[in-house]
């Protein structure tokens, strides 16, 4: 109970503390809140504040790995590029040494070939001196030619003038203009009064030696009148056929140039050599032994050894090796050579080989 | 009775006027008498005189008028303008021959002296050429006529060539060709040649006839008139086209020609010259075929044969296969041709072989430094220079030499023979010259040391450029090559500064 009464003695205490207390904590608690606010404040400033702190720095390492990788691969690829640069060049020089190597020796080979070039130049020279040599030569020809054919004028123009003055002639008696007495040789002129004045039948002689003169010194003039028939005619004269036909049994000229220049027409058997059939055959001989077939018979090399001949055993007596082709008759061979070849030429028939070609009626009756 | 007196006055009239025309025609042989007879109007009288009813006076008459025309320029002129050819004409066809021969000779007369130009002998040409085409078939002597006339025609003028082609001759020129007479053949060849002349088209009718083959056989004929019309014909025809003058080479005319260029005859080497500058001009090709043929040691020959203007072919010949590649123009070199040209830029007199001349030398020299050597050596530049120089040579030989230096300059190394261009040519020249050595003193230490000893140097000190010019930067290269004190040493007044160096010298106590 005392415990009670000094309960209620400190009531009054308490109650005086109590309302005390509520005054000092109501005094207090404006102040207090406050604080509250501020501490909850800051701590919660700190929490947003470390949050974004953790979001930022996410955000860092998320955008350094990413810039780290962009990066990258930016590098990789201008590695790449730079690579495959360095690589392009690299061929590129290299295809340049190839070409430049190539251009050279086609250049130099077909295009622009300093050798063909020079001896395309030397053949070009030579040439050159060959046309112009030619062309020197062809000038003198033709240079003498037309000296030659100037002096023939000047000749032929003095021989007609010598045929005109044939009347200064000298006679036996006095001396021509020309064959002055006191000078050791007569004129020129003179000689060819002399040769003009001869008679007809002479001149043809002296044209024609003249003729034969100029044909050695010239060489070059190739007459189309061959020179030794004409010789042979003038060894044996024919008499001259006439233009007309001259009275009496004669014939007409026509027929008598025609029999006189015909050609040579032999018979068969004069155009054949009496020796022909001989000949032929030696013709033909000859033909055989150059185009004759080797004995040897060939023998490929791959099977050498079934190429093998089969040789005889000495002890026996049978022969069985094969006889070569064409060698049997070898004997008849001589046996034939004996004989005489049998002739194979026909004499021709005359009759129609000379037939309507005779000159006279008599002639045909062969 | 009556019948009598009246056929009395007409055989009367008729002798009168036989007496008259054939007076006339004698009186018209001579020379002196023929004014009078123009004065008396001559022209008038006779003009009706030509349709008379009587052949003997027709013939007479024209006989007379051929005379009168063969006279003078003037008088044939009055038969031109006096409508007399016309008449002429319209009788051709229907007379006999002798009286067609006769008109024919007084015909080419008028044609040989008239003067082209006025254009009623055009329309003459074009209404006279079909009644020429007949004649021109019939045989020698007539054909004679005809052809000289065909020939006149064609020379005059594009149309009328063109008339005569159209009015089928050539063909028949061709068979005048192959005719034995060498006349007739020299009248064809040159009608052929007078035709071919205008254009590639007539020339290419004139191929088609053939007519090549047959001239390419009379080359090695004797006759050289022949041969002169037979080369021009050939060379007019070539001059067209490049299918032309491969026909004409195809011909096989080459190994053959060049005998005739050794020919006596002026013209006949002229003509062949001709021909083959005509063939060398088109291709590199053609000009190849004539290099390796021989052709231009024979031209070079030819140049050294004949004086005056017969070289000029040659001379151009030259040129033109030069000008095709270096390897032509190293053939000319080396086929001795550079010389010969030297030779006739000195000897020749006239301005414009000279001018040809230069021309070829700058053909020749343009190629690369071998070929531009090859024609300095010759002793070339001075004399084309001097051309250049001189006041009194024509505006074309001033222009080609010029021209013909520069190429050679911009291509020449050969520094000796530069050296005496440095010192009498023009600003214009002389830059290429300097221009030269800037660009060979760089590398070649002997031609640098020859070039200060010869006074090539001090030469280019004295020249005055205009700051910024191409000159002044060929003298600035040239200047780098050599130590700054030789160039100062060479410089215009260094003496005078030496002299002030002494003057401001303080000596030494």
């Amino acid at each position: 109970m005392a415990k009670l009464l000094k309960l209620e003695r400190r009531i009054e205490g308490l109650k005086e503390e109590y309302f005390n207390r509520h005054r000092i904590a109501e005094e207090n608690r404006g102040k207090e809140n406050s604080a509250a606010v501020q501490i909850q404040s800051w701590f919660r400033g700190c929490r947003v504040r470390a949050y974004l702190r953790h979001l930022n720095r996410k955000a860092t390492i998320i955008q350094k790995i990413w810039r780290g990788y962009t990066a990258r691969m930016l590098y990789r690829q201008m590695i790449k590029t730079a690579y495959f640069i360095m690589k392009m060049n690299f061929y590129n020089e290299m295809a340049v040494k190839i070409q430049k190597r190539w251009r050279g020796y086609y250049i130099r080979k077909y295009v622009h070939n300093y050798y063909a070039r020079k001896k395309y130049f030397k053949g070009l020279t030579e040439m050159n001196e060959t046309v112009r040599k030619e062309l020197a030569e062809f000038a003198e020809i033709k240079r003498m030619e037309r000296e030659r054919m100037a002096l023939e004028k000047e000749e032929k123009k003095k021989c007609y003038e010598a045929q005109r003055m044939h009347y200064l002639l000298s006679t036996h008696q006095c001396p021509g203009v020309f064959n002055s007495p006191y000078r050791p040789f007569p004129d020129e002129m003179e000689l060819k009064l002399q040769m003009e004045l001869k008679p007809q039948s002479m001149r043809p002689l002296s044209l024609k030696t003249s003729f034969h003169r100029k044909e050695t010194s010239k060489g070059l003039v190739n007459m189309n009148v061959p020179g030794s028939p004409l010789t042979l005619t003038m060894a044996q004269p024919l008499p001259p056929i006439p233009k007309k036909k001259p009275q009496g049994p004669f014939r007409d000229p026509a027929e008598v140039l025609q029999q006189r220049f015909k050609p040579l027409e032999p018979t068969l058997r004069v155009a054949t050599s009496i020796t022909s059939v001989e000949e032929a055959r030696k013709e033909l001989r000859q033909e055989e032994w150059r185009n004759r077939l080797n004995d040897e018979p060939f023998r490929p090399f791959a099977n050498a050894h079934k190429n093998k001949k089969y040789e005889e055993m000495i002890n026996t007596l049978s022969r069985f090796e094969q006889i070569t082709f064409d060698t049997k008759h070898q004997e008849n061979q001589e046996k034939l050579k004996e004989k005489k070849p049998f002739k194979t030429v026909f004499t021709t028939v005359h009759v129609f080989d000379k037939f309507g070609r005779m000159y006279s009626n008599a002639g045909k009756i062969v | 009775m009556k019948e009598e007196t009246v056929i009395c006055v007409f055989e009367q009239y008729q002798k009168a006027r036989t007496q008259f025309v054939q007076t006339i025609a004698e009186l018209a042989t001579r020379p002196q008498n023929i004014e009078t007879l123009q004065n008396a109007g001559v022209m008038s009288l006779l003009r009706p005189l030509l349709l008379d009813v009587v052949p003997t006076i027709q013939q007479t008459a024209a006989l007379a008028l051929g005379r009168l025309a063969n006279y003078n320029d003037d008088l044939a002129e009055a038969v031109v303008k006096g409508d007399i050819l016309p008449q002429l004409v319209y009788s051709l066809a229907e007379q006999n021959r002798f009286k067609q021969l006769l008109l024919g000779a007084q015909l080419r007369a008028v044609w040989a002296q008239h003067l082209p130009s006025s254009c009623q002998t055009g329309q003459m040409g074009l209404r006279i050429s079909p009644g020429l085409v007949c004649l021109a078939s019939y045989p020698f002597g007539l054909s004679d006529h005809s052809m000289v006339n065909l020939s006149y025609v064609s020379y005059h003028a594009f149309k009328l060539s063109q008339a005569v082609v159209d009015a089928g001759a050539v063909p028949l020129l061709v068979l005048c060709v192959q005719e034995p007479e060498v006349a007739l053949k020299r009248i064809a060849a040159s009608a052929l040649s007078d035709i071919s002349k205008h254009s590639p088209e007539l020339a290419q009718t004139v191929v088609d006839a053939g007519a090549i083959a047959h001239l390419a056989q009379m080359i090695l004929n004797p006759d050289a008139k022949l041969k002169r019309q037979v080369f021009s014909a050939l060379s007019q025809i070539s001059k067209h086209s490049v299918d032309l003058a491969e026909m004409v080479v195809e011909a096989e005319i080459f190994p053959a020609v060049l005998t005739c260029l050794k020919d006596p005859d002026e013209y006949v080497k002229k003509n062949v010259a001709t021909l083959m500058r005509e063939i060398a001009k088109h291709t590199p090709e053609l000009s190849q075929l004539i290099v390796n043929a021989g052709g231009v040691a024979a031209a070079i020959d030819y140049i050294g044969d004949c004086l005056g203007s017969v070289r000029l072919p040659g001379i151009m010949m030259l040129g033109y296969v030069a000008a095709h590649s270096e390897n032509l123009a190293m053939a000319v070199i080396v086929s001795k041709g550079v010389p010969q040209l030297a030779i006739c830029l000195t000897e020749e007199p006239e301005d414009h072989i000279k001018a040809a001349t230069a021309w070829a030398f700058g053909q020749i020299g343009r190629h690369t430094p071998e070929h531009a050597r090859a024609v300095a050596v010759a002793n070339v530049l001075p004399k084309l220079l001097s051309l250049y120089m001189e006041t009194d040579s024509s505006e074309d030989l001033q222009v080609k030499a010029k021209k013909a230096l520069k190429s050679i300059l911009q291509k020449c190394t050969h520094l000796p023979a530069l050296e005496p261009l440095l010192h009498d040519a023009s600003p214009n020249i002389l830059k290429h010259v300097v221009g030269q050595f800037s660009k060979v003193l760089p590398h070649d230490s002997k031609a640098r040391r020859l070039f200060v000893t010869s006074g090539g140097l001090k030469k280019i000190q004295e020249i005055k450029a205009e700051p910024g010019s191409a000159l002044q930067e060929y003298i600035n290269s040239i200047n780098n090559c050599y130590p700054e004190e030789i160039v100062r040493y060479y410089s215009p007044g260094y003496s005078e500064t030496l002299l002030e160096r002494v003057e401001n010298y303080q000596p030494v106590m």
